[in-house]
């Protein structure tokens, strides 16, 4: 087996473990954009145009909630900043590799795809073909999120209409908002968000939405900074 | 909008932010303040939206008892931080809407 093959593969065998995870959350995905209203092939489109999975369930409670377009597509950049992380994080490994590369690793650079790939560099170092372990590793999750889709909307579109399943998203994002509320700063960044959120809930266009976003970011960033 | 340029607008979006630095490596640094805020991204936005979820009822902010989205999103909470588990959290939280509807 010649290097490229053998790192495409490394990659992918070092994807599967975060697979356990990754293909239920897809099914939820899929069986809650049905709920939410999404069109069959909507919901499964957005795993890959977005392809980032807690943006994609706050895209769909938007869509579900009727928010304007502007705002939804403000929430998602806002959700996929950290991203940004990720491409600067990588971008010295990246360097020497051809230009049609980028895009297509950039496309696949999701947070799971991202904790093994850096993992793998900080350990192993630049080499010749660990763009490929690199498209190995993003290709592993690309796929199970494409099918843990299509495997959520079979069962999102069987499951009875008067199931109270709109109220799973946002049982979802409480899900996944406590693991991160490790820390007086980020706990204060939940509370003065949510607190905001309420209050400016009137707001047109769901704007109070992003009002609050935003007075949470800036409420835990100034916290940190001061401790 | 419709929803499909929604959906290629924060595609194009996201795509853009992940190429971002790759593709101007060297030229450009991650600022120092926007690395140390975007830790409090998820935190923020997601009990932005989860507190309305729970607690506006009709328009209008509703902490009664009666309330049984605010109970069962305590009780999703709870499960939450205790199993960190996904599946198990909205397995609960269904669960205990569908019961405390059922007892009102």
């Amino acid at each position: 087996m010649n290097s490229k093959s053998s790192s495409f593969w490394a990659g992918v065998r070092a994807e599967f473990p975060l697979l356990v995870g990754v293909f239920p959350f897809g099914m939820i995905y899929g069986v809650l954009a049905l709920t939410a209203g999404l069109p069959i092939a909507a919901a499964q489109s957005m795993s890959w145009m977005v392809f980032a999975g807690s943006s994609q369930f706050i895209a769909a409670q938007l869509i579900h909630d009727a928010a304007p377009g502007f705002v939804i597509v403000l929430t998602v950049a806002i959700v996929n900043l950290r991203h940004m992380l990720y491409s600067a994080s990588v971008a010295p490994y990246l360097d020497s590799v051809s230009t049609g590369w980028k895009p297509l690793l950039a496309y696949l650079l999701t947070d799971e795809a991202y904790a093994v790939v850096i993992t793998h560099y900080e350990k192993e170092g630049l080499t010749p073909s660990s763009h490929w372990f690199f498209f190995g590793a993003g290709f592993a999750l690309w796929f199970p999120w494409q099918a843990s889709t299509a495997v959520g909307i079979f069962f999102g579109a069987v499951i009875p209409a008067n199931w109270p399943l709109d109220f799973a998203l946002p049982l979802t994002f409480i899900a996944l908002v406590m693991p991160a509320l490790k820390d007086r700063p980020a706990i204060a960044a939940a509370l003065s968000a949510g607190l905001v959120a309420l209050l400016a809930y009137s707001l047109p266009y769901k704007l109070g939405l992003i009002l609050a976003a935003l007075v949470g970011i800036v409420v835990g960033t100034v916290l940190e900074a001061r401790q | 909008m419709n929803i499909w340029w929604i959906m290629l607008a924060g595609g194009a979006l996201t795509f853009g932010m992940r190429l971002f630095f790759i593709y101007l490596f060297g030229r450009l640094e991650v600022p120092e303040t926007m690395r140390r805020a975007l830790r409090f991204v998820p935190p923020a936005v997601l009990s932005a939206i989860i507190l309305p979820e729970l607690l506006i009822r009709s328009g209008k902010l509703d902490l009664s008892l009666g309330n049984s989205r605010m109970a069962a999103g305590l009780v999703a909470v709870v499960v939450a931080s205790i199993t960190k588990n996904t599946l198990l959290t909205i397995l609960a939280g269904v669960a205990a809407l569908l019961i405390l509807q059922f007892v009102m």
